[in-house]
């Protein structure tokens, strides 16, 4: 048998959705089906003096639904229950759903949508961030702060030497952006219960969150094929679940809800908005002496997953370096504007892109190489990060050294031209851009101990199913887990498949998120499959391969074995004063981007992105590198091209795909993906976290070669043309 | 939306398209949709009478006529891209056309339809004002009649098509030798994108004197359009690339979610001038 760790076989999922046969929620029909559609507010902040219907209007195939429909709790349960499934006195921002209504046409059902009048009593608002803490109206507790925290490592006050180097950076919010929008659909079941199919990341979540609304437990999620989720589908899926329960139950039918992109991108969750400043000592040789950050971040008016985002802000903006003391402090503040939620990289990508574009001042200010000063400063085995975690086996400067050799290795591709780009090559500057990051694998602190994560295998005959909450998102889970689970018996990758991800068979294995499922939950699948192994050998009182013990046992019933994640006994975290082992261990990133810039326009060609990932372990090279170079070119966009734009209520304008400019494939450098396997022995077969570090370091990579190609120093994301010729000198 | 209530003809003749427009002016000419689905669906226009044009053959097809080419209204962006008569002639617009949409939407997108549409950051617009062309409109009363095709714009989507006319074609002189042309369009992606400034030039030379200049801007005003002042002041002389700085005399930029006015008014006078610079060596 083949071993399959280190194989780049195929995903499971490919076939079926190169073919088209992979049914995405928008797909499935059902018999009787209504669809669903939402009135949203209009405002950012105003009491609701009314809801009506139009009578001039035929309301007798609508079902409509407000707050006072709501059999359970008119709350969405995540962190806090501050956030209501529909609103009842008060819309605290703009989109926030109101009323909700189905009908037996999409068509009808946003018609009858734009019949609802809301009549507003329009209040004060608070839009921007910097003017929340503390001030009024209050959104959120005494102060508007949904989470602030602190961390010390020895004491800044004390540094007074070297040279003090300060910045501020910035950073506006990011759609996910996943190529199918939100959808959920709701189908009554003969219990009384529903059913829930959707789009989504974590069916536990929805799951928590519907028993709340609905006020009984009669319900189970599945999730359809899902085209994409970057964090989108996190949360947000718990909020349109609601409303498509909602209507289902009332109407006593199925009710699809599936937003249009231009409904999707205004109302849905994005990535926190972030201003850090950086205040810093360094002493002339660039040892990095003290750090005193400041991270504000803008939640947006509900407090959705701010509080861990923040913190993981927190835990980043050290970079991957070593400094002697540091200061952090954050917070994430309440605005009257659409929650802002999870989105790949978590708080990493904004702390990161501050602290590497403040070591490019820092590197400029005394005349050090900026590649020079980070091999100097990356933390190194027995150093201490901020929170004071002893670094194991760091990945730091394996990825600097793997990235810069692979650019002076391999010829920079030609810069091609643009049609419609004039031909004037000599118009156009080239620049090259260096950065290194590290990202916290899995749960920050104890989080994994609280979420005991399951898994179940199923072994009946010669076929074992995998029952997981952990869901393929794109990411490769359904590939993975099976892979791990045929190598550690041993067995053709064909004995083994994945049960649906459907929480009446699957158990509550975390939600998929944070670069944990392959890491934690592939952890919980490997001694999975080995308790496995080892009942046979019990049963059959003899040491013997599985497949040997399997073939045996054919005729017998099946067999059944439940794991629960084992966090590491060793590891220390104090969530109070956030000291000790923050994440059970990291992964490393190094970014080479070479581009050029029109000195006429300020566009960014890119034309090679090389990245070198410790990864700990490719359990699946193609995945991987798929998971990196998608991350990557996603981190481009939000580096040079993707800008929200909102009007003074914070409606998003741009709602289109021809305005909110993602990168197309003709925008993509060429990739140099080098994997670094650099093993971490609390995952399976050594593998760590990798879906979020991609997005973390090519931002300020690109804003160092922009300043190489210009003398352009920007601190702001995007950088868009606007931006870049700008600051050109 | 597009609703089942909308009543859409298909005509198959030209007379027979123009006599259903002229007897009922309401009706809203269909082309390739590009333009038109994305009103409809965004609830922005609400049709009652589609007349739809794509099966009206009279309205196709790129051929040369005494000194002119003739582009039927209908021509697609994916068949200016493969026309060998346009690349002799109108390489420019060919360029253009190759910076439009996606695939799919040069499938389906018209040159008629980019005119009706008058968006003033419409990808073929420039191109059309710099080689000098001519819009051909057609109504059953009247006949055929030609605008040149700065005339044709006279405000913001606001064009000179009478509400019975279609438009039939456009024409574009023949090329003349020694003819130097550059398109730029600038956005910030390289496909797919609609564009922040588009540019075509046009400049003829005899002696090392330019004898006609056209500079046609997308984008940067509310109708595509020539910088007169500019084109004048390069008449009669050599390349002076910084007469490009004039350019702020013809051009009047605005704010909008994709872009800023310096930011248009600074680009489009870069654009210019590096084209300038290239031409005077």
């Amino acid at each position: 048998m083949a071993q399959l760790i280190g194989e780049g076989i195929g995903r499971v999922d490919g076939p079926a959705k190169v073919s088209g046969r992979a049914l995405y929620v928008d797909d499935l029909h059902v018999p009787g089906c209504y669809y669903g559609a939402t009135v949203r507010s209009t405002h950012a902040h105003a009491l609701i003096r009314g809801i009506t219907l139009n009578l001039d209007y035929d309301w007798s195939d609508v079902i409509v639904v407000t707050s006072v429909d709501i059999p359970g709790e008119n709350v969405i349960a995540l962190m806090t229950d501050d956030q209501p499934a529909l609103a009842e006195q008060v819309v605290r921002h703009v989109t926030e759903p109101i009323a909700l209504v189905a009908a037996p046409t999409r068509e009808k059902a946003l018609e009858a949508a734009r019949n609802v009048r809301i009549e507003y009593q329009p209040l004060p608002a608070i839009i921007d961030m910097a003017r929340s803490r503390g001030e009024e109206p209050r959104i959120f507790g005494n102060d508007n702060v949904f989470k602030k925290l602190e961390l010390r490592l020895g004491d800044v006050k004390a540094v007074t030497g070297g040279v003090l180097i300060e910045g501020e950076y910035e950073v506006g919010h990011q759609e996910q952006l996943y190529i199918e929008p939100q959808g959920v659909l709701a189908v009554p079941r003969e219990d009384g219960g529903v059913t829930i199919i959707g789009s989504l990341q974590c069916p536990y979540y929805v799951v928590k969150a519907l028993i709340r609304v609905l006020g009984h437990d009669k319900l189970n999620v599945v999730q359809a094929a899902t085209g994409g989720g970057f964090g989108g589908k996190e949360e947000y899926p718990s909020m349109l679940s609601a409303h498509a329960a909602l209507l289902a139950t009332r109407a006593g039918r199925p009710v699809k809800m599936v937003y249009r992109r231009d409904e999707d991108l205004r109302a849905t969750t994005k990535r926190h908005p972030a201003r850090v400043k950086l205040s810093t000592r360094v002493d002339e040789s660039g040892r990095l002496l003290s750090l005193d950050a400041d991270v504000l971040m803008d939640g947006g008016a509900y407090n959705t997953l701010s509080p861990v985002v923040i913190s993981r802000a927190a835990l980043h903006v050290s970079g991957p370096y070593r400094w002697e003391t540091a200061h952090v402090r954050a917070a994430v503040v309440a605005t009257h504007t659409p929650p802002n939620g999870a989105f790949r990289g978590f708080g990493a990508p904004q702390a990161m892109f501050a602290v590497e574009r403040h070591l490019d001042k820092i590197a400029r200010t005394l005349s050090i190489d900026p590649v020079e000063l980070r091999r100097m400063n990356l933390l190194r085995e027995g150093d201490l990060t901020v929170t004071g975690q002893v670094v194991k086996a760091p990945g730091g400067l394996l990825a600097l050294d793997a990235a810069l050799a692979a650019a002076d290795e391999s010829p920079l591709p030609p810069l091609s031209p643009i049609p419609g780009g004039g031909g004037d090559a000599a118009r156009r500057l080239p620049g090259r851009g260096v950065s290194v990051v590290f990202h916290g694998c899995g749960f920050t602190g104890n989080g994994e101990a609280k979420i005991k994560s399951k898994v179940i295998l199923e072994l009946q005959g010669e076929r074992i199913r995998v029952l997981t909450g952990s869901t393929d998102i794109g990411q490769g889970t359904d590939t993975i887990f099976p892979q791990l689970v045929a190598s550690v018996l041993d067995i053709p990758l064909s004995w083994v498949e994945m049960a649906p991800h459907d929480t009446a068979l699957v158990p509550d294995s975390g939600p998929t998120v944070a670069s944990r499922t392959a890491m934690v939950v592939g952890g919980v699948v490997d001694a999975a499959a080995r308790k496995l192994h080892a009942a046979l050998q019990v049963e059959a009182r003899r040491s013997a391969p599985f497949a040997e013990l399997a073939r045996a046992r054919r005729a017998r019933g099946p067999l059944r074995v439940e794991h629960q994640h084992q966090p590491d006994p060793s590891l220390r975290w104090d969530d109070e004063r956030y000291i000790g082992d923050a994440y059970p261990t990291y992964a490393w990133m190094a970014t080479v981007v070479d581009l050029a810039v029109d000195i006429d326009t300020g566009e960014v060609t890119y034309r090679r992105l090389i990245t070198a990932t410790d990864i700990g372990r490719a359990l699946n090279p193609v995945l991987a590198s798929g998971q990196i170079e998608g991350g990557a070119l996603q981190a481009l966009g939000w580096a040079t091209f993707e800008e929200v734009v909102t009007d003074g209520k914070g409606l998003m304008l741009n709602d289109r795909l021809t305005n909110y400019i993602i990168p197309t494939a003709a925008d993509a450098p060429e990739m140099v993906t080098l994997l670094i396997e650099n093993p971490y022995e609390g995952g399976p077969f050594g593998a760590k976290g990798l879906g979020e570090i991609p997005m973390d370091g090519p931002a300020a990579a690109v804003a160092q070669a922009i300043e190489a190609a210009t003398g352009a120093v920007l601190n702001r994301l995007p950088m868009t043309p606007e931006r870049v010729l700008e600051a050109t000198p | 939306m597009l609703t089942s209530h909308a009543e859409v003809l298909s005509p198959r003749s030209l007379q027979e398209a123009l006599t259903a427009k002229a007897s009922h002016p309401e009706t809203v000419a269909l082309a390739g949709g590009t333009d038109l689905m994305v009103l409809i669906e965004a609830n922005k226009l609400a049709p009652s009478r589609v007349l739809n044009l794509w099966g009206v053959q009279e309205l196709r097809g790129i051929d040369a006529q005494d000194g002119w080419i003739r582009l039927g209204a209908l021509t697609t962006w994916t068949e200016l891209i493969h026309s060998t008569l346009l690349a002799d002639h109108a390489p420019a617009l060919v360029e253009a056309a190759q910076t439009c949409g996606a695939a799919q939407i040069r499938n389906r997108g018209t040159l008629g339809g980019n005119l009706a549409n008058a968006s003033p950051a419409g990808d073929s617009l420039p191109p059309l004002l710099a080689l000098d062309g001519v819009v051909e409109l057609g109504s059953a009363r009247r006949g055929l009649r030609r605008v040149p095709i700065e005339r044709f714009f006279l405000g913001y989507r606001k064009t000179a098509l009478e509400r019975d006319e279609l438009i039939t074609a456009i024409y574009l002189p023949a090329r003349v030798d020694g003819d130097e042309t550059f398109f730029r369009k600038v956005g910030t992606r390289r496909a797919q994108s609609i564009s922040k400034l588009s540019f075509c030039g046009r400049v003829r030379r005899q002696g090392g004197q330019v004898t006609l200049a056209r500079l046609a801007f997308g984008a940067l005003g509310p109708v595509p359009l020539r910088a007169h002042t500019v084109e004048v002041a390069l008449e009669g002389g050599p390349v002076r690339p910084q007469l490009a700085e004039l350019l702020l005399n013809d051009i009047r930029p605005i704010a909008d979610v994709r872009s800023t006015a310096e930011y248009r008014q600074r680009a489009a006078v870069n654009v210019l001038r590096g084209w300038l610079e290239s031409l005077a060596g």
